[in-house]
């Protein structure tokens, strides 16, 4: 029977793998939640094939069968705020933007600065969607005051650490923390903005802030928290990921401490991709407020031109949902943060690859083998014997994205009533179909 | 065109030129109702006008709430003070709450820029903008242009300089906005810190001298300074900033020679205008004062009664 053979096969599309370097037509076999192999389908097997039952086959003619895709940047919001988003609910906003692993960040209630705490969002994950990475606090309670045990959490399974929405102000703490990871060699994921600089701060610095009499954060703020952290970096020999990079001041930074050897990696949001801060002024939509600030059109692209030329590695939505009554209000007493888990993937095809700044093959090596290397997550790949996570795309589906259709808790995304092109059809993770169009 | 485009009053950034002329002229005729001994039209009778101030404000509330009163209108007061804001209710739920007892108008002052766009999606009144936060005050630009167009004739062609904390001041923004679509000639001047970023952007002549700002200027509207721009270290002192900025008689002498002094109030005497200058024959402060009424009538008049309607 060849149903003994393979639990699930993907025929006709065209597959994407950049971590193999593969690009064509081809067959995507599965066995016992693993790939078996990616082949051209045989006259033989193509008989064996035809007998598989509809459950066991998927015919992704036209279509683009990529590894899972990985989100190294995502609050998940459980423990502590569950009325925006469960670790469940999250997981399958996740699996509806063909995303099959993301990573999650600590800054829940209780935060993730302890053993018990990465258990039960470990616990809270399983039959999920998705797998979730947990991400450590690099200090407790993400206070920039003492180091967690960051120990403890690795051991436990965290793959980084990062008080992401803060920034351990005290350059003797980022050295400490840098020091004190670079034991276990996992990447400190950097939140680099200078609380100091964007005190107050609810858009960014510019023009638009000036007309519209917002507190705006200025770009200088990144830059200057990027080159501390770079310095750091390059002296103690760790590993530096900085987050959301959003202006040409922090693109250069990296792109030069790159060149010289430092171990920095960077992400960038598609918000910080797309939008510029002119969208502000046009309703005040409180979705548009995010941290860092959507900025102006140069630096949005100096971003681009980073992520097209590989000073930024991999592309990270920083999935911040928040409640709409806690978003419908005065634009400058919103809490910051956009959902982008189920938008992404969308968005990068219709604003990064229709407009020719990355082929499919780049984009996809950005949300799948670029990320997986950074925080060394499993899977990333079809290479046989890696876990089936598998995203099949609609490359050309032109879709509306409506609030009504998010499977994600909160709604708040700037996005709304956009015509995107690309689609997830289907993910399937360890050979289980977790998400259908 | 006897109509405004809009049926609200956000801004001054984008208001038609059209639209400003027709206040001004229609402020003409309120301003002779006020130098009546009865000074009472029943233009807004049956109407119900709202003032919602977030904020404290003395004279912006007094000089609509009598705008409305003189226009026959029923008004009540809402303030921070006095409301639920403080059992957290939401600034949606509140005016909902509020339109539900049937108001037609509100006149709204907040310190987060964006609320009265932002209310105009809660509640279908009409909604004047009375300051929200440091983006737009425009009644307090119209009745500035409705004072120099009265004393001019004209607005075209005249060099007015906006002195103080442009950063923060949504005066000088929606006299900027305003000043500008009326063809005149504005300059912004005050210390470097309290410029915002990129204020070239304006499109206005930008100075950090005040002798450089003044020299050949028609009008110079002075903003009040506050002290706790100071305390949070964007200027050093005000000792410091009235030697560098403050408005004297010396300095006057910069200006073009049938020159007007103006200031949106409260002023600080000593500080960014001395008391001569202030008190002068070319100071025309309360006549801004009384203007204001005529304006705020004029605008309260013209929106009054207009639905959101097919364009």
């Amino acid at each position: 029977m060849a149903s003994k053979k393979y639990d699930l096969v993907i025929k006709g599309g065209r597959v994407i793998d950049p971590a193999l370097g593969f690009g064509k037509d081809a067959g995507v076999f599965i066995k016992d939640g693993l790939i078996k192999k990616i082949a051209a389908v045989s006259a033989a097997e193509s008989k064996e094939i035809a007998a598989l039952g509809e459950k066991q086959l998927i015919d992704a003619s036209g279509m683009l069968v990529v590894p899972g895709l990985i989100d190294i940047h995502v609050h998940l919001r459980e423990p502590g705020r569950e009325d925006a988003e469960t670790i469940e609910s999250g997981c399958r906003a996740a699996a509806a933007g063909g995303f099959t692993s993301v990573c999650c960040m600590p800054n829940t209630t209780p935060c993730i600065d302890n053993q018990e705490t990465v258990k039960f969002v470990q616990d809270r994950a399983k039959d999920c969607n998705a797998h979730v990475f947990v991400v450590g606090a690099v200090t407790k309670n993400l206070e920039g005051r003492e180091l967690s045990e960051i120990g403890d959490l690795v051991k436990m399974g965290a793959v980084a650490v990062s008080d992401d929405g803060k920034y351990p102000q005290n350059p003797e703490i980022m050295r400490r923390g840098l020091e004190y990871a670079k034991m276990f060699d996992i990447s400190v994921m950097q939140h680099a903005e200078d609380q100091l600089l964007s005190a107050g701060a609810v858009m960014n610095e510019s023009y638009q802030s000036a007309r519209l009499g917002l507190k705006g954060a200025p770009p200088v703020a990144e830059e200057i928290a990027v080159l501390r952290d770079i310095a750091l970096c390059r002296f103690t020999g760790s590993r530096l990921h900085i987050q959301h990079v959003s202006t040409r001041g922090a693109v250069e930074a990296i792109r030069k401490a790159k060149a010289e050897g430092v171990n920095v990696t960077a992400e960038a949001t598609p918000h910080h991709l797309i939008l510029t801060d002119e969208e502000i002024g046009k309703a005040f939509n409180t979705n548009l407020r995010v941290n860092p600030p959507i900025r102006g059109a140069d630096d949005r692209d100096a971003v681009i031109e980073g992520l097209v030329d590989g000073t930024i590695d991999c592309i990270a939505s920083d999935h911040a949902p928040h409640p709409e009554e806690e978003k419908d209000c005065e634009f400058d007493r919103a809490p910051a943060g956009m959902i982008g888990l189920e938008t992404t993937l969308g968005l990068v095809k219709t604003y990064l690859i229709d407009k020719g700044y990355l082929s499919w093959a780049d984009a996809i090596r950005k949300m799948t083998a670029n990320p997986a290397r950074i925080l060394k997550l499993p899977g990333g790949t079809l290479e046989a014997g890696s876990p089936a996570d598998i995203a099949i795309i609609d490359p050309e589906k032109r879709w509306t994205v409506k609030a009504e259709k998010f499977r994600s808790k909160s709604k708040n995304s700037p996005f709304i009533g956009w015509k995107l092109t690309g689609r997830v059809r289907t993910t399937i993770l360890g050979g289980r179909i977790v998400f259908e169009q | 065109m006897s109509r405004l485009h809009s049926r609200h009053l956000l801004g001054l950034e984008n208001v038609p030129r059209d639209d400003i002329e027709l206040i001004l002229k229609t402020t003409d005729s309120f301003r002779e109702v006020i130098d009546r001994t009865i000074k009472k039209v029943p233009t807004l009778r049956g109407i119900t006008v709202l003032n919602l101030f977030y904020e404290p404000s003395t004279r912006t509330r007094i000089s609509f709430e009598l705008a409305e009163k003189r226009l026959s209108a029923d008004t009540i007061n809402f303030t921070t003070t006095t409301s639920s804001v403080k059992k957290g209710e939401s600034l949606r739920d509140t005016v909902q709450n509020i339109e539900a007892m049937k108001i037609d108008m509100v006149v709204v002052r907040h310190n987060s820029p964006g609320v009265p766009l932002y209310l105009t999606t809660c509640m279908d009144a009409n909604i004047v903008n009375a300051g929200d936060g440091s983006h737009e005050h425009p009644t307090q630009a119209l009745l500035d242009m409705y004072t120099i167009w009265k004393k001019y004739g004209k607005i075209d062609g005249l060099r007015v300089v906006l002195v103080g904390d442009v950063k923060h001041s949504r005066v000088i923004r929606s006299n900027v906005w305003g000043l500008k679509t009326m063809g005149a000639s504005v300059a912004l001047c005050g210390p470097s810190t309290l410029l915002p970023y990129e204020v070239e952007k304006f499109g206005c002549d930008i100075y950090t001298n005040i002798d450089e700002a003044l020299e050949g200027a028609d009008v110079v509207n002075v903003m009040r300074i506050q002290l706790e721009r100071q305390q949070s270290g964007l200027f050093p002192s005000q000792r410091e900033y009235t030697n560098l900025f403050g408005i004297n008689k010396e300095r006057l002498k910069l200006l073009n020679r049938n020159f007007t002094i103006m200031h949106p109030g409260p002023i600080n005497r000593g500080v960014e205008i001395t008391s001569e200058v202030a008190d002068s024959g070319h100071s025309v402060i309360l006549e801004q004062v009384t203007n204001g009424q005529a304006v705020r009538m004029a605008v309260l008049y013209l929106l009054s009664g207009r639905k959101e309607e097919a364009r």
